[in-house]
């Protein structure tokens, strides 16, 4: 397999820089990367291999369906080296590696949660195994049990009551993207080298407590790189050196990202940016006439597989709360260079073309970095693979490369980080609406009556005065604030203590510059409840002890979500002011502290969990996913809704603002050519507007209505919500009954 | 108007106005929906716009700050304005002022109109209409009328022969109802129109669908083709075929 390795050059006939002298992977792509400016006709269909390869898989995915999972390993708690080798087809792979011995059995990762894995494994009827019992509770202790022993009152307060959820406290906090492609690039044994060199230049410092940890941390990432060439040379591979073919080049930067995951049961493991780099090796390959376009496609392809395997064992409550069994394997796809070319290549074209090879799959997420200045084959290309498959998500590259640089990529999402040189920390989100319910309230929670807040006079009267409501809005917030960063401190100190990443933090640049990055759900029933309050009269109801549980609304008031400034000026005033309290904190390690607005799917359970609000939306609404006007207030179509999204300021929510169009494909125009060139201009505005993300699901109702019927009809339906494409028979009922009723743009 | 006075304001029935992709014309646009139609046609899925009264005075001005918010979008989307309705050429000055104010703004615009009333569009208002979105509802007179209740079609012809004749780009837009305007007759006589104009860039068949009958409920009204079903693909694809058959483009 790997028996000339040493006799060729791995870098030959690459373009030298200073990326042979340090680790410069953005540099190494800058000179060697070639745009490609042509469209997609050159790409070919999947070879029989490649058919055969998935089809074996496939035929295990219907019980994985019906059980939830396929198989675990309830008793080898995961590392980098713990499970032997694992194949799908050994005969017919062409990239190999998985999670643990075999295909779809998922590993534990109790360094994370205890907790998690039994609940997990007690859920999907299999007993916790009592070796593994005992040592994640007699001799190590977890990254969950460390959380709770050193969250304060306040905090758990704020957690039970949901104002602040999805705290990654209970398993991986993911979302850190290593830059694999070190390891293609470089192998292993440079990279450790690098390491040390890190490492010894801490040995003049003093031994304070920041000193101390990196020292810790690099000498960990040492021995984890280490691991990883034991687990390749496991599979028959010595990476130690640098890969010398595109095929070499794959499986190295696949080892590198499989490694991870068999570490790591991160909220999202996401890959980064890849095509690009891999097309100078499939490029250089053609030239060499090692590989034509049948067999760049067929690596691409079987790489792709091997990453829409990716699984961790979660519990039924997580997997409902995001929809499915999502991993987040995120590839940003497409962008422009610093420099004005366009960074497309043939293998941005092959990444989109496995959603035809092997059929629309929510994994890997794949995330265009959408510029109007990108060429116009390409442009197309993902125009139509939208209007096919709903399976790619946007991100504005005009905002994203002047705030960041031109080798970013997006964790989850639409988190941004420059590849390998900044992380983040993963803070999951607080609910707005939340918030306001309990500035009404003096603090206490709208459906229990605890008192979660500290305690403020409750805002009085039959009706509700905007500027009483806004001042006792603004003190919650402060809370909130200094609630949520603190709970975050807690946990990402936790995390670094005793689950840390380290593959993925050898795979960055030392230091590194982190993030902590929070969130906020329920933005437009926060800002529409507002409005309702300053333009409109909201007559507030209370009960027996005095709780405002209900309002009536009277009087028009504008929305939030159809271009109005007067609903979408209270937005924008709501992200800035809050991002500007979180500001304030201070973050653990000196994190920059950013906010996204997000909720992924878990739109609908802060929905269950919030009161009645002012804006008229009944107890259990789910709120609108991410930046999304509320369901069915958006009366003036979806441009409307993208220019109001579009208003919200950026720089205050660097860590991403997202948003979900749905269209019907009549509502895109009449012919398939004109859909096309209708969606790419629509992407061209959207961009141009300065909105951030943009999901596209090009949709029926009836399509909806007859896969929630005839769930085994629609295997692969995939659908877009909020920043992640999801398969929609895994939706709960409930979650498909939103989808479905959300405002579907378009004229009929 | 005395030189120097302030010109009189002016203003119109405005239905609603929205953002559609495709569906109103070429690309992106923002389509404004004037109240106000002298006809009855049994399909129409907009009875709410039939009544000038149902609209909110809006004056041109404030329809121009609306439009150019998304002026830049829809520029960059590839589309432009639509002027549409109910009738838009019910109130021609307020329409041709819309329309001219938009095109100084160098956005692409479009009427979308029946041509019942095309005489009252003048020179100036076609002059500033870069496409016209022509409702042909029927070929022969009889079924013009039955399909309207209240028009008559040669005005419809007529309009179509002066765009022709002015080099007025068309769209010629044609209502599929099943039992109704599905003759092959019928359609071969709005064919044999179509073909025989200069400037008709394509040929729409709409299928006719129900979904604006929750709207007559609403106004009280009864909904006349609540029992007629969609026309069904094969009859939607004989129908196109027609049309394709005259060398006409056909969506
Ligand atoms: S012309 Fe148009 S708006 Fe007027 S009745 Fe006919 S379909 Fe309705």
């Amino acid at each position: 397999m790997n028996g000339n390795q040493r006799t060729v050059d791995p870098w030959r006939d690459f373009r030298d820089g200073p990326w042979r002298e340090t680790i410069d992977v953005a540099d190494f792509v800058h000179r060697n990367h070639e745009p490609y400016l042509g469209d997609a006709s050159f790409l070919t269909g999947p070879t029989e291999r490649t058919l055969a390869v998935w089809d074996r898989l496939r035929a295990l995915f219907p019980e994985e369906r019906r059980r939830g999972v396929y198989d675990i390993d309830a008793a080898t708690p995961s590392t980098i080296t713990a499970h032997a080798p694992g194949y799908v087809d050994r005969e017919r792979e062409l990239i190999v590696g998985l999670q643990t011995d075999a295909p779809l059995r998922r590993a534990i990762m109790p360094a994370g949660g205890l907790r998690m894995v039994e609940t997990a494994l007690r859920a999907y009827g299999r007993e916790p195994d009592r070796r593994v019992h005992e040592i994640f509770t007699r001799y190590r202790r977890t990254h969950n049990d460390a959380v709770f022993d050193a969250y304060p009152e306040d905090v758990l307060a704020a957690r039970r009551s949901h104002i602040v959820t999805g705290l990654p406290d209970a398993y991986g906090r993911g979302r850190i993207i290593g830059d694999y492609r070190r390891v293609a690039l470089y192998g292993v044994d440079r990279l450790i080298e690098e390491r040390r060199a890190h490492k010894a230049a801490l040995d003049g410092r003093r031994s304070t407590d920041d000193v101390i940890r990196d020292r810790e941390e690099l000498a960990e990432q040492i021995r984890a790189l280490g691991e990883l060439k034991e687990m390749a040379a496991g599979y028959g591979f010595d990476i130690s050196r640098p890969a010398a073919t595109g095929q070499q080049a794959i499986q190295w930067l696949y080892f590198g990202y499989l490694a991870a995951t068999k570490e790591q049961n991160g909220a999202a493991m996401s890959l980064g940016r890849t095509a690009g780099f891999v097309d100078v090796y499939l490029r250089r390959d053609i030239v060499e006439g090692r590989l034509d376009e049948t067999g760049a496609q067929e690596l691409v392809d079987d790489f792709v597989i091997k990453l829409r395997i990716i699984r961790f064992l979660r519990t039924p409550e997580y997997d409902q709360l995001f929809s499915g069994d999502p991993t987040w394997v995120t590839e940003s796809l497409g962008g422009m260079g610093a420099d004005g070319r366009p960074l497309v290549t043939r293998t941005t074209f092959r990444y989109l073309q496995t959603l035809y090879n092997l059929g629309p799959a929510p994994e890997p997420n794949l995330t265009v970095l959408w510029s109007p200045r990108l060429p116009d084959g390409f442009k197309r290309f993902c125009a139509q693979v939208s209007l096919d498959t709903s399976a790619i998500q946007y991100e504005n590259d005009e905002l994203i490369r002047p705030a960041y640089d031109d080798d970013t990529a997006i964790a989850c999402c639409v988190s941004a980080m420059r590849v390998g040189r900044d992380m983040q920390f993963f803070g999951a989100r607080v609910n707005l609406a939340k918030a306001l319910l309990y500035a009404i309230n003096g603090g206490r929670d709208e459906l229990t009556g605890e008192q979660v807040a500290p305690p403020t006079p409750p805002v009085g009267g039959e009706t509700l005065d905007h500027d009483e409501v806004l001042a006792a809005y603004d003190r919650t917030l402060d809370w909130l604030a200094q609630t949520y960063v603190d709970a975050l401190n807690v946990i990402h100190h936790q995390h670094d203590r005793y689950a840390y990443e380290r593959l993925e933090m050898a795979l960055h640049d030392h230091p590194v510059r982190r993030f902590m990055a929070t969130g906020v759900a329920g933005l437009s029933v926060a800002v529409d409840s507002l409005s309702a309050i300053r333009y409109g009269r909201v007559k507030v109801l209370r009960d027996e002890t005095g709780l405002a549980v209900d309002y009536a609304v009277e009087g028009e008031f504008p929305t939030y979500g159809n271009d109005d400034d007067r609903a979408d000026e209270i937005a924008v005033w709501l992200v800035e002011t809050f991002a500007a309290k979180l500001r304030r904190q201070r973050a653990y390690r000196d994190a920059e502290l950013t906010m996204s607005v997000l909720t992924i799917t878990s739109n609908v359970v802060y929905g269950r969990h919030t009161g009645n609000t002012p804006d008229g939306r009944r107890a259990g609404e789910p709120f609108a996913p991410g930046a999304n006007p509320m369901n069915g207030r958006d009366t003036h179509g979806l441009v409307a809704a993208a220019l109001s999204v579009a208003k919200l300021p950026y720089d205050a929510a660097r860590d991403g603002i997202s948003l979900t169009g749905t269209v019907t494909p009549d509502g895109l125009g009449h012919t398939r050519e004109e859909r096309i060139t209708n969606l790419a201009g629509v992407l061209d505005g959207y961009a141009d507007a300065g909105g951030f993300h943009l999901n596209v699901n090009v949709l029926d109702r009836a399509t909806l209505l007859d896969a929630m019927a005839h769930p085994e009809r629609y295997p692969q339906l995939t659908v877009r919500v909020s920043g992640y494409a999801v398969n929609f028979v895994r939706l709960t009922p409930e979650q498909q009954r939103d989808v479905v009723s959300r405002t579907f743009h378009g004229s009929l | 108007m005395a030189p120097g006075a302030a010109p009189p304001v002016l203003d119109g029935a405005v239905h609603s106005w929205d953002t559609s992709i495709g569906v109103d014309g070429p690309g992106t646009r923002f389509v404004v929906f004037l109240a106000g139609c002298p006809l009855r046609c049994r399909y129409c899925h907009s009875p709410d716009t039939w009544y000038g009264r149902s609209g909110r005075r809006r004056t041109v001005d404030e329809m121009v700050a609306t439009i150019a918010r998304y002026r830049r979008f829809v520029q960059v989307a590839g589309g432009g304005v639509t002027v549409s309705g109910g009738e838009p050429l019910l109130q021609p000055r307020f329409t041709g002022e819309l329309l001219r104010r938009c095109h100084a703004l160098g956005l692409h615009t479009a009427l979308d109109t029946s041509g019942f009333l095309g005489d009252r569009a003048d020179d100036a208002l076609l002059d500033a209409t870069d496409l016209v979105l022509l409702d042909v509802k029927a070929g022969r007179p009889e079924t013009y009328r039955r399909v309207t209740g209240t028009g008559r079609l040669a005005p419809t012809l007529r309009f179509a022969r002066r765009l022709a004749d002015r080099g007025t780009p068309m769209w010629i837009r044609y209502v599929l109802v099943p039992g109704l305007t599905d003759a092959v007759d019928e359609v071969a006589r709005v064919a044999d129109v179509a073909a025989g104009l200069t400037g008709v860039a394509r040929v729409e068949v709409l299928p006719f669908h129900r979904l604006g009958a929750h709207k007559y409920a609403e106004l009280g009204l009864a909904f006349p083709l609540a029992d007629t079903a969609p026309p069904d693909p094969e009859l939607l694809a004989r129908v196109r075929g027609q049309f394709v058959e005259r060398g006409l483009t056909v969506t």
